[in-house]
Parts: C-alpha cells; structure tokens; sequence
C-alpha cells in the first residue's frame, strides 16, 4: 500500500511541472506584460522600470520562471500588482471562503445524489423513478447561475428569507446569522454533484440489484434494509471516486455561482485576476488550484485502493 | 417497503427545508450605517491613492483623504467646480506663469492628530514625484501620474509651514484642477506601518471619515470623523459600509432584500420596479462620455478619413438607445453636453441621419457593395462601461442601414485597459479600427489628455493618434490663458473642432444612476463623478 502511494505522489510531480510550465508560458503568450496594467503611458519611464523590476519583469524569461517556480514552491506568491498585497494572503482567504461553501456543497450534493439514485433504482420504471431522474437530470442541465439567480429572487428579493449575497459576519460559520448566508451558494452549488453522482448511483444500484448475490441474501431471510447496506457498500466506491473529481471543479469552476452571490472564493479571485490582469494573482490561482485537484486525485485513488485492492496492483 | 422509506425520506427533506426557511434575515446594524453596494470588484486600495477608476476616487478618495483641492458637491441642478480643499487659496504668477504658489489651510490635523503642514504635503508630494525617497510609492505614483499633473522634476518646494509652491512643465491656466486627485496622509502613520501595503491595512488622512477594517474583496469601513476640518462638513452619519459587488442583478437583489441601502448602476430595466417598490432612484447628468475612440494611425482604417468619421457619427439611433438604457443616459453629440457653454457652435448637429450618412460614406468612396469595414474592441464589462454588450450590438444594426460593416473584438476590461496605453497599431489593438472605452470628461484636463497630439499614445493618452494643427495652437493658447473667460473662449472653439473632426464616435452621456431606500437622506446627485457622503443621514 505505501508503495503505491509513493508511486501515486512521485507521478505528481511531473504533472504539477507540466502544469507550471503550461501556466507561465500561456500567460506570457498575452501581448504586453503583466506590469501594463499598472503603467499608464503617462507615467515616467523610470517608474515603469521600477514597477517592471519590482515584479522581475526585467529578468530573461527563464529566469522569471524559475523565480515564479520558487516562489510558488515556498508558498511566496509575491504581491499583487493590482493590490499591492501578498498574493498569498489573498489567494488562501479565498481558499477558505471557497471550501466553506464547496464542502457542505459536496456532502449536500453526494448525499442527495446516492439518496434520490438510490430511491430511482429501487422504485425502477415507477413514477418515483421517473420524478428523481428529472430532479438529477434539472441539476446537471440547469446553469447554476440561472438557478442561483432565481433562487436568489424568491428566497431573498420576494420573500426575504435568506440573504442573497455575501459572506455575513467574519470567521467559521457557527451562527445562524453566518449560516443562512451560506444555504443559498450551497444549494446552488450541489446540484451539479447531485445530479452527476445520482445517475452514477442509480446505473450502479440497477446493476447490482440484478446480481445474484442480491437474490441470495433476500433469499437468506435478510431483511431489505440489510440488503440495502450491502447495495450500498458496492456501489459507493465509483460514487466517492466521482465526489472527489466534483470536488475539484467546485473549487475553481464556482466562479459563476461566487459572482451571483458575491462570494469572495478562489473561482471570484480567479475572474477577478482575469478581469484585471493581475498575472501573479492569476498564475498562483490556477497552480495552486491544478495542485487541490491533483491532491484530491491522490486521495481518491488511495481510498479506492484501500477499498478495492485489486486497484493496487 | 421501499415506499415506506422513500415516504419517510421524503418527510425529513421537506421538514429541513421548512425549518431553514422558519428563520427571516435583517442583520442587526448599528444606528446611522449606511451600507453601500459599489460596482467596484475590489475594495478600492486604501493608501491614499485610490485604484479602481474614479469610482475608487468617489468611495475611497474624498472620505477618508482630502486633496489640495476639491469639488463643490453640494448643488446637482449646475456642473460641479472645484473649491479650496487642504489649500485655502492659490494664485498662479502673473511674471511666470508656470508657477502656482498655494496656501495651505491651517490646524488642519490628520486623523492621527499630527498636523497637515507644508512638510507633510512635500512628504506626500515626494511619494508621486521623488523615485528616490523611503516613501516612494511606484504603483501608487503610476495612478497619480496616469492622470498628467504637469508638474516640472523638482516642480515643488516648501516656502513656509502654510505654503508651498509648484512649478508646471509649461503653463498651465487648469492646474488647480489636476491636483483634485491627489490625497494627502499622514507621513507618521506611515512610518509606522513601514511600507504601503501595511499601511493600507491601517490608512491615516484627514478626511470626514476615518478608513476602517478592511476586508480586501469583502467590505470596507468609513467611520465618521468628528474633528473634521470643515465644520459643515463632519458627516451625519456613524459608519458608511462600502461593499464591492459588480454584478448588476446582485446589487439590485441585494437592495430588495435589505442587505444595503443604496447601490450604484442599477439594471436600466430595474429602474421602474425600484420605483413603484418605492425606492428613490436618481438619475442626473455628468461628465461622462461613452464613444468609440477612432483608430486613425492603422493603415487602411476606413475612420483615417473625416467624412466616414462624421457619417459615423450621423448614423447612432442615440434616442433609440436612451430607450434601450431606460432613459439612464443622454445622447451625446460632443466632447461636452449640448448644455454646456463650451460646447459651442459646430457646423455638424449629429442626428440620426441614415441619408446623410450615406451621402458622406460615397463621398469618402464608400457604397452599395463597399461597405466601410471596422473592426471595434468591446470589453464585456468594465468601469464606466455601462451595458458595452447590448448597447454595441443595437449600433451595429443601427449602422447596418447606412453603409457600414462592423465586426467587434470582444476582450475583458484588464486587455482592454492595455490596448488603449499601447499604440493603435500595436499587437495589443488585435487590429482593432476603434476602442470603446468610456471616458472622464470631468474637467479640460482632460480634453488635453485625450486629444493633444503631444500625448498621443504610448507617450499619453490619445489612443486614436488624432492631430489637427488648429486644436493643438488652440489648446496650448488655452493653456496659457491669463482669465478664465479667455481660456473658455478657446476651449468653446477647440470643442466645435472635435465636433466637426470627430476624432471619437459620441455616443451617449451616463446618467450616472443609483438607487437607495427611501430612508436615505440627504443625497445630493452632482453633476460630478463624485459624490459628498457628508451631507447623507438615515432616520
């Protein structure tokens, strides 16, 4: 087991370089430098020379990189040009604000995924089938933006239930004054994962339910929520591998949902840096993100092994 | 079975869901907060020199700082001018005229309680100007500079505690003006903090609101001043909350549902459900344009010719596109509104005029089977943008009737912003034949920025690169104006010139429009880019 996630962590490494290169590179392809945003030509060549030298913008671009590459590895993400702030301070504020949304989302989503695909599959061809394929088929079809909009418009403007936008107070959502800002964001962010993990689970269910090894428990005398443990127990490992993967795009694919509810994530930071050209922000965004999901890859591969031990080998 | 279960699980979603919903919202607010959704990304920096356009200016510049010199915002029925802000008086050299020697106000205290003098105003004039001084601050002199002072190297000195003096590169009769955008801090708070980016965390003016917590992307906190200066001045107001929120249906949701009490730029075809919900919506004229600017450098640019410039600007449906904005902005058929004295009186009076447009169009060789070909950078959103989307696509059909083919490089704002310091016909332009950026009309600095062929692009900001001999002797004889009457009178003609030369495409003037509860008083919409929070209170 701990040779195979040795092998699992030594792979990473050159994936992450990949990904590092990729990102400087794409970056620099942009006409200009990252420093032109925040040099009008009025100003005096000296101080352009001073932001450019600032940023290591007068370096050959090999050396920037390799700069960039150390700095990101020592968790030095040098300072917004924009701001004028530390990139890091930023970029793992958002992070937070981001897993504040994106955790609860992912378990809200997984549960309601395995529960309404479970229900789908063991109400077959009912009408109960047919009424939670539709809501797992509505949650990936319907843009999240959308339903965050209209979400926002009953819950917030009409009925003024929820708050539509905002964090509320500061720090770990422990009242309601701070949990309430956070129902709305979830929800909306659950329903991709639910609807992708509840046709995952329903296939999966249908298919197990027509396996022998089911009959022969029913016909043991066990009783059905017995026999609905060890459904589960099948079909989870496919489902925990796609939870994962959701996981990952949550973090940096919230962008729209982070805009429409004004949520100061990683995917609003991300827009933010695109929208302003603040290169540092933007490239220590994307790596730390391609990082999250490549971690994330690790650990899913390593709990399925722990499951499945056919996988390792 | 099986439905036993899913009854049960049925009955525990829809409970969860009832008891969420039980709970209603209304956060408690201190007495005398008014929270403010800006449609700024970020929270304007805090260090005095305020980013994020001149909305950072109207939020983060007048209310936690104050400047040599200021804007009178106190009357929305006349254009904002400017009144002695730090400085209580100045006078430009009658025997040279590129010296300008100002007063400063006295016991004035920063919000530190050490005192504005001439020193402090030196320290602060060295952290723009002075590379080499510990205060130097680069991206912070790079915005202060973007918007040209006009200030000689070394153009500054100290004559005593209460007077300092400028020198300017050339005279200039619209000084006082230029100086409107650079803020003042306290030179002790900063050596406490050690650098900008600590300071900011920390900002000390003397403005009528103390900057507090803040929260970088999240909020900022104004806090009311009561040793302000200017005792008419010294806010009604405890706290003002600003909130950065450039999402347009965002900020309207969050007025509806109570989270703030005014926001910037509603959605035009939000304006009449906030009136008949019973918010107050104001909508007044400023100095603002939304054009095209014309490339006229790139080889080949249908808009290097004057009779496709005027054409084009004899084909904009401008009432048709007030109707599509609901009525927030006004055409625009100049540099300055129709209403201003400046504007003069051009031989062209740009209409909708599809006929005469064609007219022009085959005079400059253009017609049935050789359409003027433009090619037009559009950002999807930006400041002072307003709707550049819809609002491009209704100009492109407009001018489909009279001739010409527009095609349009769609780019975020950051790309955008690059393009017009770059020259037109750099890679940055995509090959672009205009930009549409909006731009300050606030003062005629800024007639000077934007069409001086001196400061044609990468040196300045005349991205289209036009020139006209003419104007150019006119601006700089306006420049050198010994009254203001005499400077008006060349202005007015420099204006009739951009008029009938038609450097850029005038499209529409924003109406600069906010919405607010009704509890919100107080509010004074001046014809300014610039707001005074002072006078505001909340029952």
């Amino acid at each position: 087991m701990w040779y195979f996630i040795a092998r699992r962590v030594l792979y990473a490494i050159p994936i992450l370089l990949g990904v590092s290169l990729m990102v400087f590179l794409l970056l620099k392809l942009v006409p200009g430098d990252a420093a032109d945003i925040m040099i009008p030509p009025e100003a005096p060549r000296e101080v352009a020379a001073m932001i450019r030298a600032r940023f290591g913008l007068d370096q050959p671009v090999h050396i920037q990189y390799l700069r960039w590459l150390q700095s990101m590895a020592t968790g030095n993400f040098g300072t917004s040009i924009f701001t004028n702030q530390p990139v890091a301070s930023e970029l793992f504020s958002a992070l937070s604000n981001t897993f504040m949304i994106a955790i609860p989302a992912v378990i809200l989503g997984f549960s309601c995924g395995v529960l309404l695909g479970t229900l789908a599959a063991l109400n077959n061809g009912t009408w109960l089938d047919k009424l939670f394929s539709s809501v797992a088929i509505a949650g990936v079809s319907l843009p999240h933006y959308w339903v965050g909009m209209v979400l926002v418009a009953i819950f917030a403007v009409v009925h003024n239930v929820l708050p539509g936008q905002g964090m509320g107070p500061e720090g770990f959502p422990a009242s309601w004054e701070q949990i309430k800002h956070l129902v709305l964001p979830v929800v909306t962010l659950s329903l991709i994962p639910m609807g992708v993990i509840s046709r995952l689970v329903r296939a999966n269910v249908l298919e197990i339910l027509s396996m022998e090894f089911v009959s022969a428990l029913s016909a043991k005398g066990l009783r059905t929520r017995q026999v609905l443990l060890h459904i589960m127990k099948n079909a989870t490992p496919s489902a925990l591998a796609l939870m994962g993967l959701q996981f990952g795009y949550l973090l940096g694919g919230s962008i729209l949902v982070e805009t429409v509810f004004n949520w100061p994530g990683s995917g609003s930071l991300l827009n933010l840096a695109i929208f302003r050209r603040d290169i540092p922000v933007l490239s220590a965004i994307i790596l730390v993100l391609a990082t999250i999901f490549v971690v994330i890859n690790i650990l899913v591969d390593v709990l399925q092994a722990l499951i499945d031990p056919r996988i390792r080998r | 079975m099986t439905q036993h279960w899913t009854g049960r699980c049925i009955t525990g979603f829809v409970s969860m869901a009832w008891l969420g919903l039980a709970a209603t919202t209304g956060p408690a607010i201190a007495q005398g907060t008014l929270r403010i959704a800006m449609t700024a990304s970020d929270v304007p920096t805090t260090t005095g020199v305020p980013n994020n356009g001149f909305e950072g200016v109207r939020f983060m510049g007048f209310t936690g700082f104050d400047a040599l010199v200021m804007w009178d915002l106190s009357k929305a029925d006349k254009a904002a001018d400017i009144v002695p802000g730090l400085a209580e008086s100045w006078r430009q050299d009658a025997k040279d005229r590129k010296k300008w020697v100002f007063k400063l106000r006295r016991n004035v205290r920063f919000h530190d309680g050490t005192p504005f003098d001439a020193s402090a105003a030196i320290w602060n004039l060295d952290r723009t100007f002075k590379q080499d001084s510990k205060q130097f601050d680069a991206q912070g002199s790079a915005i202060n500079r973007g918007r040209p002072a006009y200030i000689a190297g070394n153009g500054y000195r100290k004559i005593d505690d209460s007077t300092i003096e400028f020198t300017t590169v050339r005279p200039i009769s619209y000084f006082p003006y230029v100086l409107t955008t650079i803020f003042f801090v306290s030179p002790t708070a900063f050596e406490k903090a050690g650098n900008w980016a600590e300071f900011a965390k920390a900002p000390v003016g003397t403005g009528p609101f103390k900057v507090a917590n803040f929260k970088p992307r999240i909020s900022v906190d104004l806090l009311k001043n009561p040793d302000y200066w200017d005792k008419n001045r010294i806010p009604k107001l405890d706290k003002v909350v600003l909130f950065p929120m450039p999402e347009a249906n965002t900020r309207l949701a969050a007025l509806r549902s109570g989270q703030v009490d005014w926001i910037e730029v509603p959605p035009p075809d939000s304006i009449d459900g906030l009136k008949k919900a019973g918010y107050a919506v104001s909508i007044n004229s400023y100095p603002h344009v939304w054009p095209w600017v014309l490339n006229q450098a790139k080889p080949g640019s249908p808009f290097r010719d004057v009779k496709v410039r005027q054409a084009l600007n004899y084909c904009v449906d401008r009432a048709g596109l007030v109707t599509l904005l609901n009525g927030t902005a006004e055409p625009s058929v100049g540099f300055f509104k129709k209403t201003d004295p400046r504007f003069g009186k051009p031989v062209n009076e740009y209409k909708f005029d599809p006929a005469l447009a064609k007219k022009l169009l085959a005079e400059a060789g253009y017609g049935s089977g050789k359409p003027a070909k433009a090619k037009i950078m559009i950002s999807t959103s930006g400041s002072g943008q307003m709707l550049p989307l819809p609002m491009n696509e209704f100009l492109q059909q407009s001018m489909k009737q009279c001739g010409f083919d527009i095609t349009f490089e769609v780019v975020e704002w950051g790309t955008m912003l690059v393009a017009f310091r770059a020259e037109p016909t750099a890679p940055q332009a995509v090959n672009s034949d205009a930009i549409n950026i909006s731009l300050v009309s606030s003062d005629v600095s800024m007639v000077v920025r934007w069409f001086f062929s001196e400061n044609s692009t990468p040196k300045g900001s005349n991205w289209g690169h036009w020139k006209n001999p003419k104007f150019d002797e006119l601006l700089l004889k306006m420049e050198s104006a010994t009254s203001q009457q005499e400077a008006n009178q060349h202005l007015t003609k420099m204006h009739e010139t951009l008029v009938d030369e038609a450097p850029w495409l005038w499209i529409v003037h924003d109406g600069n429009p906010r919405a607010m509860t009704k509890t919100v008083q107080g509010f004074v919409s001046a014809q300014a880019w610039f707001v005074d929070l002072t006078r505001v209170s909340l029952p």
